[in-house]
Parts: C-alpha cells; structure tokens; sequence
C-alpha cells in the first residue's frame, strides 16, 4: 500500500528524530491519506482546539478578543508552561514524574523561609534550584538502580517533598523581599496596552532551551529513542542508563523553576499549595499531543496543552455564573477527547 | 542430638521466610508495634466499655478500614496488570451523593432512607467502575490515562453534588456504617473484613484468581486460550469503585460530613503503596490479598505511630515516603538478588535442545519438582 511504502521513504531520510512506526490501525487506513502526517497531527488538532475554544470566549463575552487576554494567558501559567516542558522529558521517555506539585511547593516554602531568615535573593534562587535537580537526580537513581516502577518511586518523591513543607513550617509565610516584590509585579511593556510579567520570558527561556535539548541535541534524540522502544536504544549503544537519570533531574529542575516563578507569583510559601498541580501538568502534556506510553510529542505541544488549560479557565471566569468546580470537570472531558484522539491516531503498541 | 536433616529443614524454613515477599512488611509492622509498645506499655490491650471494644488496636483496624477496602479492589485492578487512579475521587464523590440524598430527605433518621441513599451511592459507583471499565477493556485506553480522566473530572462532580460546599447531616442509622458497633466490634471493621473474606473466598477457592492472574501475565495469550479478560478487566474496575464507594460511606459517616475536596485526598496512593508493599507488582500477575492487608495496616500503623511518639503529625508524610522507599528497595529484585541468587533455580527448558520429536526428560525436572512440593 502507498501510504505506508510513503511512511517508510520518509522515515528513512536523516530527519533529526527517530522514526515512528507508522501501522495504522486497521479500520482506519482509508483515513490515513487524509492525514498529511500523524505526527503532528495531534499538535494541530490541540492548535485547533486552542482557536476554537478562544473564538468561542470572543464570540460571547465582550472584551475577550484582546491582546491582553491571551499575554494573561502567558502570565497566569508561566509555572505551569515550565512544570509541563519538564513533565513532557519524562512522558517521552516512557515515565511519569507524580512529585512536581509537592516540589512546587517545597520551593516555595524554601524560598519564603530563607529569605524570612536574611538570604539575599540569587543565594535563595540557586539553592531552591539545586535541592528541586538533586530531588530529581536522587529520584532518577533510584528509578533506575533498584528498578522500582516511576509511579512508586516519584510517588515516594511526592510524600517526601510535601512532608518536608510540613518540617519548614505548617504556615503560610510571606514573602516581603524587595527583589521578589518587584519581579511579582513588575511588567514589561510590549505595546499600547500589552505587556508581559518577567515570569512569562522565564518561561519561554526554559521552552527554547527544551526544544533545542530535545530536538537538536544527542540526549534529547535518546529521550524519544528510549520512549519509542528502551531495548532497541540499548541494542544501539545510546547512554540509556545516563539520559533516563537526566531525565528527572530535568524534571526536578523544572519544577524547582517552577516554584520559584510560582512564588513570583503567590509571593509567599504554603505547605499546601500546589496539591494536584502534577495533575494538570500531566493533563496539558496529554492534550498537548503527547503520548503517555513515550516516544511521540513535542514541547510546543504541551505549551498548546497549558494555554487550552488558561483558556478554559478564562472562559469560566468571564462567564462568572458557572462555578469554579466545573474547570475540572471540563479538564476531565477533554482528556477523554484527546485521549480517544491519541487512540484513534496511533497504533496499539506494546 | 538433632539430625542433619532437621537443621537443613530448619534453616531451609528460614531461608523461605526470608525470601518471601512479605517478610519485609511484616518486619516493618512488627517494628512498629514493638516501637508503639515500648512507647505506651498499654498499646497492646483491649479494654471492654459499653459492652464495646476499645484500644489502640481497634482503632488503628477502625481507622484502616476505608484504606483496606480501597486496596483490596486496587489489588485485583493491579493483578490484571492496570492502576485505578480515580478511587480518591470515587471516595469523594459516594459520601457527598449519600449524604445529599440523606439530607434532602424530610426525616435523616429514617432507616429506609439511609438504605436507600447507600444503595444510591453503590448504583452510582457501579456506574463509575463501568466507565473506567469500559475505557479499559473496550477501548483499549492505558489504565493509568483513562482513571486518571475520572481522578481529574470526579473531585469537580463530587463538589457539583454538594455545591461546593461541606454538607452537614446528622442521621443516626447512617453514623453506624463508620462510627457505630456491631456485635461490639466496629461495624467498619466487619465490613471491610466480610468484604475482605469475600473476596478471598471467591478469588482463590473457585477459578477466578486464576483467571485474574493469567490476564495479568499476558492478556492476547490468556483471550487465545478462552478467558474472556475484556469481562474479567471490566468486573475488577467496577469491583474497584465499589470498594471505593464503601469506603467513601466510612470516611462521610465516620465524621458525618461529606467534603468533596478533601474526603479521600491520596487514599488512591496509599491504596497504591498497600498494595506495593503486600509484594503485588505492579506489573501485573501474581497477587496477594494477604500481604495488601498487611501492607494496608502498615501504612495505618505507622500514621497512628507518629501521632502516639509525639512526632508532630504533619511529619507523617516524610515518614511515609522514607518506609517506602526502604522497602521498595529492599524488594527491588537488585537487593533480592543479594540474598537469594543461589536458590533460584533456573526453569527447565526440555524439548528446545532436545528436538521437537522426542523431548528427553531434562535432569533438572525432578528437582525443580521437588523444590515446588517442598
């Protein structure tokens, strides 16, 4: 059949990224021609969903459709732009990372109580940096020495680093640093009436910086070679071992920065914030396109994923009548759509 | 004078002990009632008041009931190889419906009522356990993504039920599921250990367990050999939620309030570690019942342990994590391979060498024999 000698021709030409299987499921094959290329399908059905949901705001409510609503966007959900590119290393190479939430919140709690004690600001950033990297590090080890299953391991990783806000304080503590203060409400002016938080330029940095590791670098093409099938990548000499370690030190490391934008943000520490945050990490990075079993996903996909979450979020805000509880049901929904997408997209792999 | 033989049989009995999966959990539970007792000389002893059991550990069994049942379904989701994330949400969601339909109702105290809004809330959780089911089984969906759509979506329903807000209801028949006593033990823990019995009783004296166990291992291989897994992986989801359900009721009826945020906030991952800990893999397979109970009671144990040392009780969590991690390492087949690698013996494989015609009995038959019926 054409289409798939089609798939075989194109993967075998020197695109940066390892080729996918392309069998599609059967049934479905009279689709495939209709779908130029699957592999960024699913990133544009999340781009589409994205301008859908955001006509549907400006179509209702008015004042919608600006600049503004869509850098608030950016602004609202830097952390979370930043938590999702970290969680998507993990999904690709086949994992999950459950403890993002609770280091959001040891962060803050660090953050808030060193500088409470007299730490000057960088010293308080690049601490909250290291311990967030060595939880990571230390999570990956264990994941990979002792052969223990991400869930559990990452799982042990969520009790310990909550647990350990409760050591620091079980209060609130605010953040009254001058530094802090003016990155919570300093904005940038990008033009008449648009402008952006310094968060939201963290958090681009970070996605740069994440695209250009995962799509032009040896370790970000042995993260999707160890998604896509983890004998095959050892069979071919790549640092497995190594680049699922990194992995989440990656993770780690990007919910430390996280934290700290979320304490930009909140400008205190709480124990208890952040609960469920790795939920909806998770979930940006899965209507983002991405594919939980590994191997097939982009970052800008799960930017796309965090943005429909903002967008959604919105809407409900500016409808005002509905309740805050049905974000959550709405979030659930389309996972399920995404999810049956993902399905209906891609083969059945073992 | 004792006889070679009884020696090697003695330390044979050790070995096996030590090499069991559950010996860890079981040390680990030991450790802390040996801490517990140390602390309070008086935590072992049961006192009768009321015509009612009490002691520190009934109530560490009260207080474990709801993480019991909750495992108990995640034990067989687990052995075919899938995870129900959505339990806590289930949880959440069967206390606020009960609890509505108790306090819409014009009399809570009526006996009737409370019946009726538990089977309600039983109905609905089937329905639950029938959508991750079918999610699971039809389409075919990753366990871990399609529970974590309802774990996402459930907590919003559970708040859609109450309003957002923390409902309140006083009725006396439906405070006994979790508060009251039954033939002087806490209805709770009959419960939760008739449930328990239940599905011992079903899952390992009929064929079922079996059948659990072959999808676990290898779902296309066991459809090829006639078990029906779509059925077997549907009835387990479902079984799952309707545990979940039952704890749920516990959790509103214990404190006689349903609070959808916060009702069953993590049971699905202490559920999750009762399971791991018991020395189910979550690989699929092989199961044990027994060692979830116990690993259901070293989670409880250890919380009960923290607040009875002294330490402050938010510190929980840290401990949590530590007990965890030690025996996941300690039951990593890295460790295990330590102490056990000379035992195992590797399984026979007559009839590749041999030829397909004539497969010679392969020397090492009879004592792989041997060693099983021991």
């Amino acid at each position: 059949m054409s289409a798939t000698t089609d798939a075989r021709r194109t993967s075998g030409d020197s695109s940066p990224r390892l080729p996918q299987p392309k069998v599609p499921v059967r049934g479905l094959r009279r689709f495939d021609r209709f779908v130029p290329n699957s592999r960024y399908t699913s990133v544009l059905v999340t781009l589409a969903l994205l301008i859908a949901t955001f006509g549907v705001g400006s179509m209702r409510y008015r004042g919608f459709f600006s600049g503004q609503v869509v850098l608030n966007l950016f602004i609202d959900n830097a952390f979370l732009i930043v938590l999702a590119v970290g969680m998507t290393f993990v999904i690709l190479t086949g994992g999950i990372d459950l403890s993002v939430g609770s280091v959001v919140a040891l962060s803050t709690m660090i953050a808030a109580s060193l500088l409470r004690s007299g730490w000057s600001p960088p010293s308080v950033i690049v601490v909250v940096l290291v311990v967030g990297t060595t939880l990571g590090l230390l999570v990956g080890l264990v994941i990979y020495y002792f052969d223990v299953q991400p869930f559990i391991a990452t799982l042990a990783a969520m009790f310990l680093a909550r647990g350990l806000c409760y050591v620091i304080s079980t209060n609130s503590i605010s953040i009254t640093d001058p530094f802090f203060v003016e990155m919570a409400n300093a904005r940038i002016p990008l033009g008449p009436g648009l402008r952006i938080s310094p968060s939201v330029l963290v958090a681009l940095a970070v996605v740069i910086i994440a695209f250009l590791v995962l799509h032009y670098t040896r370790t970000g093409r042995t993260v999707y070679a160890i998604g896509t099938g983890t004998q095959s990548a050892m069979l071919m000499g790549l640092p497995v071992r190594r680049t699922k370690i990194v992995v989440y030190a990656i993770s780690g490391l990007c919910s430390a920065i996280a934290g700290v934008l979320f304490t930009f943000y909140t400008l205190s520490g709480y124990s208890l914030t952040a609960v469920g945050m790795e939920l909806d990490a998770i979930a940006a990075v899965v209507i983002g396109g991405t594919l939980l079993t590994g191997g097939s996903g982009f970052v800008l996909g799960s930017v796309l994923g965090v943005l429909v979450l903002g967008v959604i979020q919105t809407i409900i805000s500016f409808e005002g009548t509905l309740s805050s509880w049905w974000t959550r049901i709405v979030i659930g929904a389309l996972l399920l759509v995404f999810i049956l997408l993902q399905r209906v997209l891609t083969p059945r792999r073992r | 004078m004792t006889s070679p033989i009884s020696t090697s049989r003695v330390s044979g009995m050790l070995r096996d002990a030590l090499r069991s999966r559950l010996i860890w959990p079981v040390l680990a539970l030991v450790a802390l009632l040996v801490t517990n007792v140390i602390k309070s000389p008086g935590f072992l002893s049961i006192r009768i008041q009321d015509g009612h059991l009490f002691g520190s550990l009934i109530d560490i069994l009260r207080n474990g009931a709801p993480i019991v049942l909750v495992a108990l379904g995640m034990t067989l989701v687990i052995a075919t190889r899938g995870i129900d994330l959505s339990v806590g949400a289930v949880v959440a969601i069967s206390g606020a419906f009960a609890l509505s339909i108790v306090g819409d109702a014009p009399d809570p105290n009526d006996l009737g009522v409370v019946l009726f809004a538990v089977g309600a809330s039983l109905v609905f959780a089937l329905v639950l356990g029938s959508w991750n089911g079918f999610l699971v089984s039809v389409l075919g969906i990753q366990p871990i993504i399609a529970t974590l759509i309802l774990m996402t979506a459930g907590r919003g329903i559970a708040m859609l039920i109450t309003e957002g807000q923390i409902l309140t209801v006083s009725s006396a028949p439906y405070k006994v599921i979790g508060g009251g006593y039954w033939f002087a033990l806490p209805a709770s823990i009959i419960i939760a250990a008739a449930l328990f019995i239940l599905v011992a009783v079903l899952t390992r004296k009929t064929a079922l367990g079996m059948l659990i166990e072959s999808v676990g291992i290898n779902p296309e291989a066991s459809r090829l050999a006639g078990v029906s897994s779509r059925v077997i992986i549907w009835t387990v989801y479902t079984f799952s939620a309707v545990c979940a359900a039952i704890a749920g009721l516990m959790i509103s009826s214990n404190v006689t309030a349903a609070d959808a945020n916060s009702a069953g906030l993590w049971i699905e991952m202490d559920a999750i570690l009762a399971v791991v800990l018991g020395g189910t893999s979550l690989a699929g397979g092989r199961y044990s019942l027994t060692g979830t109970l116990i690993g259901a009671f070293v989670i409880q144990t250890l919380t009960t342990t923290v607040y009875s040392v002294g330490i402050a009780p938010e510190i929980t969590l840290v401990f949590k994590a530590l007990v965890v991690i030690a025996v996941c390492l300690l039951q990593s087949p890295r460790v295990r391979g330590f102490s056990g690698r000379s035992h195992r013996t590797p399984p026979p494989v007559a009839g590749v060498a041999a030829g397909a015609s004539t497969p010679a009995p392969s020397p090492s038959m009879p004592a792989a024999q041997t060693k099983a019926t021991m």
